[in-house]
């Protein structure tokens, strides 16, 4: 048993962290999500320089060969930072499905997630999908020699900065139903494709997408792909579980700071039991969600996997939730401003916890997965 | 014990109902407390302006003074049926906090040249109570007033003050003995919010909104006629204000209101393919929340009772606070749950999803963001419970 990192593994998070420090301040952050864009890609060239896009993916398409710890730690750092940078959508969802999937497309497009070419978002929910990845109403159709693509996809995180598309839709079967979901990539210039583009609870980007006839490419197999998307989305989820250990870490820490030098009735705010208690409990909610995210990293290639996620998924929605609203709770005024830092952290825990799924979701899918024949 | 109406006050429901028809078909659409932080103040006028016509402006206050002087039963069938009816509250700094003050503590001058005005609501007061280092402990204030001649001469800075951007007066606790013990060298003063050296800087919240504000005060001159009641007698006029204004701030039928809402959310919100309220998870959750909700509003209607019979309500209004911030919060929560997604496009700082996502989704997110304020303002649900624990446990 051995928890502890690797020496390259400690190396990419040390380079990550001092990169993170100099160059991604909660200052920078706030400047550079103020601008139009929202993002400065100058940062994924240089997590492509420092071979962060490369690291969990095969050697044999140019990555790294790492795996999940690395994600992990990469994941970490940038929820500590509150990076914007697509890495999920782009490495752990578009790299983890084109692996799944082999072929002539992920020869092609995995080495240019690797060097930073590619940068993508995942459309994946519609307006009444809620968190059930087979509700789908956007339908692909065969067209010569790929497809075309007809729908609407909701709240599609980081699809302005996109330049291709993850998309998920019908090619056969009823509307809820797991056969006949396929996956497809395609240029976010295809013709076809409008967006409406906005700016999210966490200050990153979203679109809402509209496909009219939109060329797309297959990946994997048609109308199987949905054990290959819970797979990913699985994934995913993990490596934003290890984010919000970041995120938690930040909070945790200004919230004692705070206590410790913010003075009423003439002391620390911090001496006063009621308050210690309650710091308490945050860092026992922060210990038990460091353990939640290695439960379901640790064992992403078990047989037990969607269980290991969703118990990990709902129980970190609890402990941030916990840290979050205590943090500000305990900040007080100063908490519920824009300018200080702990409601942004807050903002994207929030985000998180909503996204690919709310607790009562997880826990439905954990227990439907005990309710099956054994 | 007996929970019916008389039939006077069952006439006076129907007038109620009647006159909400009536402002109905007057006011603005969407004014309902939802969507209070986002408000001009024309929007906050006009429901103000439509009680002052019908005379129905200040319920609390005595007749003579141009109040209703209705009864505990008449306030609570007031305050009821309009939260139901969704419609907007008057806002409470003039109305409900330094009124009360001037009528209880202030002279014959002070009534005249400012209840007037605070009942048209042709004046729009500020308080000015919180500084940087005074917040739960409100004692330890700092604003500086120094008596020059018939003037004070103010220095110093408030903060958290709700609205001020739209104010004309602000009513400040001020430091005017500075070697006193703390309870004993504070003022209470009613500043003219022209008045030069006052700098008034916005403090842009989680939910986006400009609900807050600094307010700095830099070698102000107020004339010392503004003075109410005796000098460092204040911290007794502000006790009084703070009783009156923690039950005012998470009253049952504000988080009525929200619950009426989310059900129409529920109803409308899908989940595969079914109305979201038909989720046995989700309407467990919706049913154990108005569960607490119905036990405090009747835990309200006792204290009302208590106060009808004339008798003293102090730390039942701590109860109200936590118990009441805490379901508000509650009520907020799971509305980010039912609008999934869509929750995700709202409290963005730089705002412009005005078009995203359905209707009923917008605002919900910033609405619970906003709302962490609750068991923060009036006084901490810390400090409530510390009250509580001393006043009522004798802890």
């Amino acid at each position: 048993m051995d928890f502890s990192l690797s020496e390259e593994q400690t190396l990419l998070r040390n380079a990550l962290s001092r990169y993170l420090a100099d160059r991604y301040s909660y200052e920078a952050w706030r400047k550079l999500t103020a601008t139009p864009e929202g993002r400065d890609p100058v940062h994924w060239r240089q997590f492509a320089e420092m071979g962060l896009l490369a690291a969990p993916l095969p050697e044999a398409v140019g990555g790294l060969g790492g795996g999940a710890v690395e994600t992990m730690v990469v994941m970490e750092e940038f929820g500590r930072a509150l990076v914007v940078e697509p890495f999920v959508p782009t490495v752990v969802i578009g790299g983890g499905l084109l692996t799944a999937a082999g072929g002539a497309l992920a020869e092609e497009m995995l080495p240019k997630i690797a060097g930073g070419e590619a940068v993508m978002a995942f459309a994946f929910a519609e307006p009444q999908s809620r968190y059930n990845l087979a509700d789908l109403t956007t339908v692909a159709k065969k067209q010569g020699s790929g497809f075309v693509l007809n729908g609407r996809k909701s709240v599609v995180l980081g699809a302005p900065w996109a330049d291709h598309l993850i998309v998920t839709a019908r090619t056969g079967g009823a509307q809820r139903e797991e056969k006949g979901v396929s996956v497809f990539l395609l240029e976010k210039s295809a013709k076809g494709l409008s967006s409406r583009d906005y700016a999210a609870m966490d200050s990153s980007r979203a679109s809402e997408i509209i496909f009219e006839g939109t060329p797309a490419r297959l990946i994997g197999e048609e109308g199987a792909a949905h054990p290959a998307l819970e797979a990913a989305v699985d994934r995913a989820i993990a490596a934003h579980l290890a984010e919000a250990i970041g995120t938690i870490s930040v909070l945790m820490n200004a919230t004692v700071d705070y206590a410790k030098t913010r003075k009423q009735f003439g002391q620390p705010i911090g001496k006063f039991q009621v308050l210690q208690h309650r710091m308490v409990d945050m860092y026992i909610a922060q210990q038990q969600a460091q353990s939640a995210s290695l439960m379901a990293n640790l064992q992403l290639d078990d047989p037990g996997r969607a269980r290991n996620v969703s118990a990990a998924k709902a129980a970190m929605s609890k402990y941030a939730r916990a840290v979050a609203e205590s943090a500000v709770q305990i900040h007080g005024g100063i908490g519920m401003t824009d300018e200080l830092n702990v409601g942004h952290y807050f903002k994207r825990l929030m985000l998180l916890e909503t996204l690919y799924g709310s607790p009562d979701h997880h826990l439905r899918r954990m227990a439907n997965l005990d309710a099956e024949p054994q | 014990m007996d929970l019916s109406f008389s039939p006077e006050e069952e006439v006076f429901r129907q007038e109620v109902l009647d006159f909400i028809a009536e402002a109905k078909r007057e006011l603005p659409p969407d004014l309902g407390p939802p969507e209070e932080a986002r408000l001009s103040k024309d929007d906050y006028l006009a429901w103000h302006r439509l009680l002052y016509k019908k005379g129905w402006v200040a319920p609390g206050w005595p007749k003579e003074l141009g109040g209703c002087a209705w009864s505990v039963t008449q306030k609570y069938i007031f305050a009821t049926e309009t939260a139901k009816a969704g419609m907007p509250t008057t806002l409470p700094f003039g109305l409900g906090m330094v009124g009360p003050v001037i009528f209880t503590f202030g002279n014959d001058a002070q009534k005249k040249k400012f209840l007037p005005r605070i009942l048209s609501g042709d004046d729009w007061w500020c308080q000015g109570y919180s500084e940087p280092g005074a917040g739960s402990d409100l004692v330890s204030l700092r604003l500086r007033a120094v008596r020059d001649g018939d003037h004070y001469v103010v220095n110093g800075q408030k903060t958290w003050t709700t609205l001020a951007q739209y104010a004309d007066w602000i009513f400040c606790l001020v430091r005017t003995d500075p070697d006193a013990k703390p309870q004993e060298g504070i003022s209470f003063l009613l500043i003219d919010m022209k008045s030069p050296g006052i700098t008034v800087k916005p403090i842009i919240i989680l939910d986006g909104a400009r609900e807050v504000n600094e307010v700095f005060f830099d070698d102000v001159r107020v004339p010392a006629e503004n003075l109410v009641g005796e000098e460092n007698k204040g911290w007794t006029y502000a006790k009084f204000l703070l009783a009156h204004e923690r039950s005012a701030l998470a009253g049952a039928s504000r988080s009525r209101a929200a619950l009426t809402e989310l059900k129409v959310i529920a109803r409308a919100e899908q989940l595969n393919g079914e109305p979201l309220i038909r989720d046995p998870d989700f309407s467990r959750k919706l049913a154990a929340l108005e569960a607490d909700l119905m036990a405090l509003e009747f835990t309200e209607l006792r204290i009302l009772g208590k106060e009808a019979k004339g008798e003293k309500v102090d730390a039942e209004s701590s109860i109200l606070k936590v118990a009441g911030s805490e379901i508000l919060q509650r009520v907020s929560d799971l509305a980010v749950e039912a609008v999934g997604y869509y929750a995700l496009p709202d409290a963005a700082p730089l705002g412009g999803n005005d078009e995203i996502g359905p209707d009923h989704a917008r605002g919900i997110a910033g609405r619970y963001f906003n709302l962490r304020k609750v068991s923060i303002y009036g006084g901490s649900n810390e400090i409530q419970r510390n009250i509580i624990a001393k006043a009522v446990l004798g802890l």
